[in-house]
């Protein structure tokens, strides 16, 4: 197996454009929406698709991205049910990269060899798991990094230079920069700081490095796209979910297409090499 | 650690103790946590540091808090000589003060200018609001809706004492969501901001230093019970949410083998019915709130609600010093349900004209357990670690008696 998040950022390098990275809640509003939603995500413009695996105590996470996940407890998700819809995701596409992202006590319940077994089998490609620092490697990023699926660490404003070394350590796939101090969804940090700090994490990395937390508007994007590698959002789209429960995909594609021509509009425009 | 000469040296420098402990939080906060466990260091070394703890807790919060014989419990369970360690006597009527002094005096020794804090029953949010008054410093309280609801008397003291109470109205809206709610506004004010935790819970360092802090309980123990009786206690009972009264108490006496340790859960309506916060008896180990220990949880790994009569107890976890102490046996766990602690409650208070908590009213209830079968010069100390003034109106109406 090709590593597909490799791939992907190699291709949008060559393209010299940003990418898009879409964070969606598996199984909200109900599994069936969230199967729809998932599986037009590619052509409404996604790059790489973050599927979050919910839990009922999503401490990092803003209120929109907290009731996204009540909404899919509810609705009956579980674990082996988002692994079970990355295996049929990856049954009609084996290009886009997709990264679950959480908390680790899920995958701990599970167990975490069945975890990465299962994993593996169904096409995940990273992980982001929020409440594993570096501390912890051993718990689940150097096991996972073993199977072959990639450990994709965040970075925030107060991961210092003395402290970004351990956080690189055993990182891979990508870097996530958050672009605050806070929760996600709640606002986004100014563009010239925010290329600042990206500057800084690029003198000890070579890693891609995509921006997230509280990008909500294309031209958020756009204006993020202009020095990341790639933007993400996440609490705008579950946002939409909640908007149009009964018409969730349809919503979150329209909102994907807007947000993917921000991006495009970013670095004059380059695309495809005709710059 | 070296667990072959003492059980109490823990946690080791990743504040792990065995397997349960450690510091699962988000790469924001690791810095703070790894600033705080640095400046906690250097404070225990510092005599100047624990002079000025061991002052306030004198002429501030009362301490030492008495051991007082209890007479007529005791005659009426014919059994144990009965103790009880008065902390609900402690300035702001419970064990909560002693952890709340030790940690403001960190942070002012840190130079953070703001507090926040968690609170179920409102007694740690009370003890922080109470610190953060003496200190001029403000304070943000957060607290689940439906804590809030049960426990009126202590929103209106906090904010008489000039916190601000922020009603959380995420999850389940008890204790477990006002933590989320607290550590994501730590998250959103890194620079200025100390957060109190409440219990021996939470990332590396919190479980230790708030031991450290509630260690005094247990300390004074073994004096007052010398002193009393010429010898160390028997047996030392506690009852246990997050842990801290029963981790105060017990510490001390981990490494006297002859001490028997008995931790008392909240057995709400029953272990069976599923409806309690018995974490240590029906749990199993998960991660939250930054550390493995044992939690509520269903198969897919999410926290179960808990429920007690008590919103102290009603936590759906434990701190990992006690899953550790649990699953080498060094601590005994067990769980008494809601109506015994009812009942506990009421006796304490016509027998003995103390008004206990809901919350050592557990571990009263498991002593009447006990005790009928222990020898007469068995000695027997529970703490009671709270008043139960706070409780009459939810006592009033499990009584059904409307005020």
């Amino acid at each position: 197996m090709s590593n597909r998040i490799d791939a992907r950022f190699r291709r949008l390098a060559e393209e010299r454009r940003a990418g898009l990275v879409t964070f969606v809640t598996a199984g909200d509003p109900n599994p069936a929406e969230s199967r729809r939603i998932l599986a037009d995500l590619p052509r409404a413009g996604a790059d790489v698709i973050e599927l979050g695996m919910p839990f009922s105590d999503p401490m990092a996470d803003g209120p929109a991205i907290q009731k996204s996940s009540l909404r899919a407890l509810k609705a009956g998700q579980t674990l082996a049910e988002t692994l079970a819809m990355v295996a049929e995701f990856r049954s009609g596409d084996d290009a886009t990269p997709i990264v679950l992202m959480g908390y680790y006590n899920p995958i701990f319940s599970y167990g975490v060899d069945r975890f990465l077994e299962d994993a593996t089998g169904a096409g995940v490609d990273g992980l982001i798991v929020v409440d594993l620092p570096p501390e912890a490697d051993s718990e689940l990023c150097l096991p996972a990094r073993a199977c072959g699926i990639d450990f994709i660490r965040l970075a925030t404003p107060t991961t210092d230079d003395r402290r970004l070394p351990s956080v690189l350590r055993n990182a891979s796939g990508f870097l996530y920069y958050v672009s605050i101090t806070g929760i996600t969804g709640t606002r986004v940090g100014e563009s010239d700081v925010v290329a600042g700090a990206l500057a800084r994490i690029r003198a000890h990395t070579t890693l891609p490095i995509a921006v997230g937390f509280g990008i909500r508007s294309p031209e958020q994007a756009s204006r993020i796209a202009e020095t990341a590698d790639a933007v993400v959002v996440g609490s705008a789209l579950v946002g939409a979910v909640e908007q149009a429960p009964g018409n969730a995909a349809a919503a979150v594609s329209e909102l994907v297409e807007e947000l993917k021509a921000g991006v495009l509009s970013a670095r004059g425009g380059a695309r495809g090499g005709r710059a | 650690m070296d667990q072959s000469n003492t059980l109490r040296s823990g946690p080791d420098e990743d504040g792990h103790f065995g397997t349960y402990g450690g510091r699962f939080v988000a790469e924001t906060l690791m810095p703070l946590i790894l600033d705080l466990e640095e400046h906690y260091a250097a404070a225990s070394r510092d005599e100047a540091f624990w002079s000025e703890f061991n002052d306030l807790l004198k002429h501030y919060v009362g301490r030492p808090s008495p051991l007082t014989f209890a007479p007529r419990i005791t005659e009426r369970f014919g059994g144990a000589k009965i103790y009880f360690k008065r902390d609900e006597l402690n300035h702001t009527g419970a064990h909560k003060i002693n952890n709340c002094i030790g940690q403001i005096l960190l942070a002012r020794r840190m130079k953070k200018t703001r507090i926040i804090a968690e609170t179920g029953a409102g007694q740690h949010g009370v003890a922080t609001a109470t610190v953060c008054a003496r200190f001029g410093m403000p304070c943000t309280v957060y607290m689940g809706e439906t804590d809030i609801e049960r426990q009126q008397p202590n929103v209106f003291r906090m904010r008489l004492l000039g916190a601000e109470v922020r009603p959380v109205s995420s999850g389940t809206r008890t204790l477990k969501d006002a933590m989320n709610e607290a550590l994501r506004d730590w998250v959103a004010n890194v620079e200025d901001t100390f957060y109190i935790i409440g219990t021996v819970a939470g990332p590396h360092p919190y479980p230790a230093l708030v031991r450290d802090f509630q260690a005094v309980i247990g300390n004074e123990v073994r004096e007052q019970i010398v002193e009393a009786e010429g010898r160390l206690p028997d047996t030392l009972v506690a009852c246990i949410g997050g842990g801290s009264n029963a981790m105060g108490l017990f510490h001390p006496f981990l490494d006297d083998p002859d001490v028997r340790l008995v931790g008392v859960e909240a057995g709400g309506e029953g272990v069976e019915t599923g409806r309690h916060a018995a974490s240590l008896t029906a749990g199993r180990p998960g991660v939250l709130h930054g550390n493995r220990t044992y939690l509520l949880q269903n198969d897919d790994g999410q926290i179960n609600d808990a429920h007690s009569i008590s919103a102290g107890l009603d936590y759906p976890g434990i701190g990992p010093e006690h899953a550790w102490l649990h699953d080498v046996g060094r601590v005994e766990y067990v769980s008494v349900t809601d109506t015994e602690a009812l009942a506990a409650f009421q006796l304490c208070t016509e027998l003995e004209g103390i008004l206990p908590a809901l919350e050592p009213s557990h571990a009263l209830a498991h002593v009447a357990k006990i005790a009928p079968d222990l020898p007469a010069d068995h000695l027997l100390v529970m703490n009671l670690c709270g008043r139960g003034d706070k409780d009459v109106f939810s006592v009033a109406e499990a009584l059904g008696v409307e005020l």
